[in-house]
């Protein structure tokens, strides 16, 4: 069964339709990217999906259930904006993850923080960067089943990227599915199973980079610049 | 480091031609065992199923066999590896060829200038010694 299904998933704000009819499935052990310019309702769709905002019409189902407290359960989300008190200790912070998730493996984030060595820095001293690494950090430590990464290569410079897309390798998981969002695709091509370009609210296209790249004879990147040229 | 890809092919058809040329070149070694599926793309930097995927198409040329319990092996079969070996030999002579021919350089003509260059690296190589 797919882990994330949308039907005609439809979200207006006021007058604005800023998703249109999408209907998606994510079955368990893919790593999709969530492809579109600024505005074309990718973070609008995550936020459904985690039941921070209600659709207008239609409905996202996770593992079979539209969004609510078990579903949250086994959903881990990283936000676009940070949202960690950033007067604390980034152990302290650690702890905190660990008794708010019942599914949060401490040995894997311990581990995968260790390299960093900032453990006892405020998360307020930490560069961009590595604050957007603990947030990520904290949130592939859980064991969900569902991962959605919203915009997680954002501001971050090629070395912590490399280590951004590294730590979704290293916790990957046949039973889990991540779903992330960007408009940097070049860098994540690789790491990625299956893309869906949003356009305008709309899904313009769903299908498995290989298959793109043998049809098409172009990468990704290459073919997200013919579509969304301007 | 991660492995380069180019951008205009599937990324698991150019994994497994990389384990491929691994395997023929004898840095994968007959009857080694493969590092799991994960740590091979961590290394290559790439998505595990792609990997999978690469890896599965060269269980199915022979390249690779699976021990139900204990992993991966690359064949000992040596058939198998000399007829990759000649078989990408050929695709690099032939592509080769195509480069010379596209300067003016006829396979003959091509021929005769490997011959004379193949000399002089075997005579570096003799007084080298």
């Amino acid at each position: 069964m797919a882990i994330l299904e949308c039907k005609g998933l439809t979200k207006k704000y006021g007058k604005k339709e800023a998703l249109r009819q999408i209907d998606l499935q994510v079955e368990p052990g893919r790593i999709v990217g969530l492809l579109g310019p600024n505005g074309s309702g990718k973070s609008t769709l995550l936020k459904i999906c985690t039941g921070l905002l209600t659709p207008t019409k239609g409905a996202a189902h996770i593992d079979g259930r539209k969004p609510d407290s078990k579903t949250k359960a086994i959903v881990s989300y990283l936000p676009e904006v940070p949202y960690l008190n950033d007067w604390m200790k980034v152990s302290d912070i650690v702890a905190f993850f660990r008794d708010f998730y019942s599914d949060f493996n401490l040995t894997k984030a311990l581990d995968m923080l260790r390299n960093l060595s900032i453990e006892n820095q405020v998360l307020k001293t930490l560069s961009k960067g590595t604050k957007e690494k603990v947030q990520l950090v904290l949130v592939m430590a859980r064991e969900a089943k569902l991962y959605l990464l919203d915009e997680p290569i954002g501001g971050v410079d090629p070395a912590a990227r490399d280590y951004i897309l590294n730590t979704i390798i290293r916790n990957y998981n046949p039973e889990a599915s991540v779903v992330l969002s960007t408009h940097l695709i070049t860098d994540i091509e690789q790491v990625l199973d299956d893309v869906i370009f949003l356009k305008e609210g709309e899904i313009v296209l769903d299908c498995p980079v290989d298959e793109l790249r043998e049809s098409k004879g172009m990468s990704v990147d290459a073919y997200f610049r013919e579509v969304f040229k301007c | 480091m991660a492995w380069i890809f180019t951008s205009d092919r599937p990324i698991y058809l150019q994994v497994q031609e990389k384990i491929k040329l691994s395997i023929v070149s004898g840095e994968y070694p007959p009857g080694w065992k493969m590092p799991a599926v994960r740590d091979l793309a961590l290394e290559a930097a790439v998505n595990p199923n792609t990997v999978q995927k690469a890896l599965s198409e060269l269980e199915r040329e022979g390249f690779v066999y699976t021990q139900r319990t204990s992993g991966r092996y690359i064949t000992e079969d040596d058939m198998v590896i000399k007829q990759a070996k000649n078989e990408l030999a050929t695709e690099l002579v032939r592509s080769f060829l195509g480069k010379m021919a596209a300067i003016g350089f006829s396979p003959a003509e091509a021929a005769l200038l490997i011959g004379d260059k193949a000399k002089e690296v075997d005579g570096n190589g003799d007084t080298g010694m």
